[in-house]
């Protein structure tokens, strides 16, 4: 392992401002999608960020890459400042750290040929010389994830979802990039297409030493894919850990909801099961609770949650939870 | 144990422009009486189009019911006069509840008046009747303030929310059987759970027959007595939920299982995915549909499409190999 972590994330904040009234617009509120949160990759690793829709994982993976302008915090992404880095350094920046998008039905331009597609970075980046030598670069890529370089001439729509999430992953891949965000990259996939795609992303990460950033709702992946998992409720990391210490002792009441709740493909198991029920729904952002933002429907809620904000704190090496019950003990 | 739903040699196409989809090819299935059965597939594989043709609610054209009956209680729902099967059936005798709760509420009604407006059509109530009903019934399935609410709209609900109001609704004027279509995909896993536990209760409350149609393995584990696994319009196999996770028999079930990760375990190998991509449905089915797929696929697999055919008490399986042996049966 890496002493020096890859990606280091340092109280990162995105809000987006709520509007009123269309001529004389005034701000009226701010939706805290992101609501500082800190973390580090080491390289070569693997984080998953989980939680439930509207907890901002989508929109910190894009702050981070500076694709939404900061409200507040730093990153570092290989020893560059990515908020701070401005013309050649940024693009030397976007070289390195890519994306891939959830819908592979939606984040490829449908007008566009496989080759375009793929061979935008090329050109973009000025990555090939002459246009004969994209097209080979680009063919080497459509074989690097899967798909058969005859069809470069071919059109989104001429492919299944898999495939064109493999045309996601290899436009990703064409600047030769270190860290890649993976946005719920299989999500929108059947079951027998989930594992293509994971097992793909897997294997390219041992092939080229990428680093991913996970961003997933479905825990039994991220368990399988990961190496290290941070939950987020609400804009707030309230957990984070290693894997295995994270889905056998989790502490926090919001991540053991969360993993009882995760359905298990085993009658047995699923019988024999309890699954920790909350009350309610994720309360707006626009207007979250004081306090622990999780104390309405936490059933481990005491007088203190709902005045002061906890912290992220470290409870065991490599496992770090925020919540005032699990501190009282 | 009575039957109350025996579908016998359903099958269902499409005319598109593109050609005729072979949707559903020949399904034929039962359901006993308060019994709980899961029908699982992936996109495409014909477990929704099934269900919407035995109530006749698909448009045709395009659709088009080939041949097949649907027996309800000694009723056949394929031939019955449509006012009969409108006022009799859909929504009184068997109740349904959609995938996607946002489109499947008209928007512009309030969520009372779309579950009186059945009431009032089905069981003749009056006004007064109908919402003391709907009130009742909004309590049962969870919702806080039922009588304030009844004059909300869609839109002031939330996903889970209005996932319970839709079942409300299908389950206002007291149907013996209840057709879920995915109830749970579109829904958060903490809400899933929520919707699931609901379901669990009302099922025994109300001595229901259900049918769950689902892609995940994982959901029906916990819920169904019986599953039938759907692959390109045809059953593959049929079996008791132990049965099924314990000794599956179709080599796609065995791989649908295979590629799923487990969140109650430690990673112990990669996922084994299923090569390939999903059939595609305009072309007419020639041998075994999953033989393009499949490790165990011989020359006859490829020439003739193996029957459903009993392998043990209550299990059958359409596959010309013994998936134990790897050999032809």
């Amino acid at each position: 392992m890496n002493a020096t972590p890859l990606v280091f994330v340092q109280n990162l904040k995105k809000y987006f401002p709520v509007t009123r009234g269309v001529v004389f617009q005034r701000v009226i509120g701010q939706v805290r999608a992101v609501d500082d949160i800190s973390f580090a990759i080491e390289a070569g690793q693997t984080l998953g960020l989980v939680g439930e829709s509207g907890c901002g994982k989508t929109t910190a993976g894009r702050t981070l890459l500076a694709l939404y302008q900061p409200s507040g915090g730093r990153v570092w992404i290989d020893g560059h400042d990515v908020f701070a880095a401005r013309g050649a350094e940024l693009m030397a920046l976007r070289r390195k750290a890519q994306i891939i998008f959830q819908d592979p039905f939606a984040s490829l331009n449908p007008r566009w040929t496989v080759n375009a597609i793929i061979g935008e970075p090329l050109r973009v980046h000025g990555l090939s010389k002459t246009e004969r030598e994209r097209t080979e670069r680009v063919q080497q890529l459509m074989e690097l994830v899967g798909l058969s370089p005859r069809q470069i001439n071919r059109f989104p729509h001429e492919f299944s979802g898999g495939q064109r999430q493999r045309i996601g992953i290899a436009r990703a891949l064409a600047s030769d990039p270190k860290f890649i965000v993976c946005d719920e990259p299989i999500s929108a996939l059947d079951v027998s297409i989930q594992a293509q795609v994971v097992n793909l992303l897997e294997d390219l990460q041992d092939r080229l030493g990428l680093t991913y950033l996970f961003i997933a709702h479905d825990l039994s992946m991220v368990r399988h894919v990961c190496d290290d998992v941070a939950v987020m409720y609400l804009g707030k990391i309230v957990e984070m850990g290693s894997k295995d210490e994270l889905y056998e002792h989790p502490l926090h009441p919001y991540s053991q909801a969360l993993i009882s709740a995760a359905p298990v493909a085993d009658p047995h198991t699923a019988r024999r099961k309890k699954r920790i029920l909350l009350e309610g729904d994720v309360p707006s952002p626009l207007n979250p609770p004081a306090g622990c933002r999780f104390h309405p429907r936490c059933p481990l809620r005491l007088e203190r949650c709902t005045q002061e904000e906890p912290l992220l704190e470290q409870v065991a090496p490599d496992h770090h939870v925020a919540c005032w019950a699990v501190k009282a003990g | 144990m009575s039957v109350i739903l025996e579908v016998k040699d359903l099958v269902t196409r499409f005319d598109t422009p593109e050609g005729t989809v072979y949707a559903v090819n020949g399904v034929s299935f039962h359901l006993n009486e308060g019994e709980t059965l899961a029908v699982v597939g992936e996109s495409g594989c014909g477990k929704s189009v099934t269900m919407m043709s035995i109530l006749r609610l698909l448009p045709m054209p395009p659709a088009k019911i080939l041949s097949g009956s649907a027996k309800y209680r000694g009723q056949d729902l394929l031939q019955l006069p449509e006012d009969v099967l409108e006022h009799n059936i859909r929504g009184r005798e068997i109740g349904i509840v959609f995938q996607d709760p946002m489109t499947s509420l008209n928007p512009v009604l309030s969520i009372g008046y779309q579950i009186t407006e059945s009431l009032k059509y089905h069981l003749n109530m009056n006004e007064q009747q109908a919402r003391q009903r709907a009130i009742e019934m909004l309590e049962r399935v969870g919702i806080s303030d039922p009588a304030r609410r009844l004059s909300d709209y869609p839109h002031q609900f939330s996903g889970g929310m209005r996932q319970r109001a839709m079942i409300a609704m299908a389950l206002a004027c007291a149907p013996s059987l209840l057709i879920a279509d995915e109830p749970t995909t579109a829904l958060d896993v903490t809400i899933q759970a929520q919707i699931v536990e609901l379901m669990i209760h009302l099922r025994e409350q109300a001595n229901l027959s259900l049918i769950w149609i689902t892609h995940d393995l994982g959901v029906v584990a916990g819920l169904a007595e019986r599953v039938l696994v759907m692959y390109a319009g045809y059953i593959v196999e049929e079996a008791s939920v132990d049965e099924l996770y314990d000794h599956p028999a179709h080599p796609y079930t065995l791989a649908l299982l295979a590629a799923l990760p487990r969140i109650d375990k430690r990673r112990s190998q990669r996922l084994k995915s299923i090569p390939g991509a999903p059939p595609n449905l305009l072309v007419k089915p020639h041998g075994c549909p999953f033989a393009p797929r499949c490790e165990l696929a011989f020359d006859r697999c490829h020439i003739e499409n193996p029957p459903l055919g009993a392998i043990a008490a209550g299990h059958s399986s359409a596959c010309w190999v013994d998936v134990n042996t790897g050999r032809p049966q």
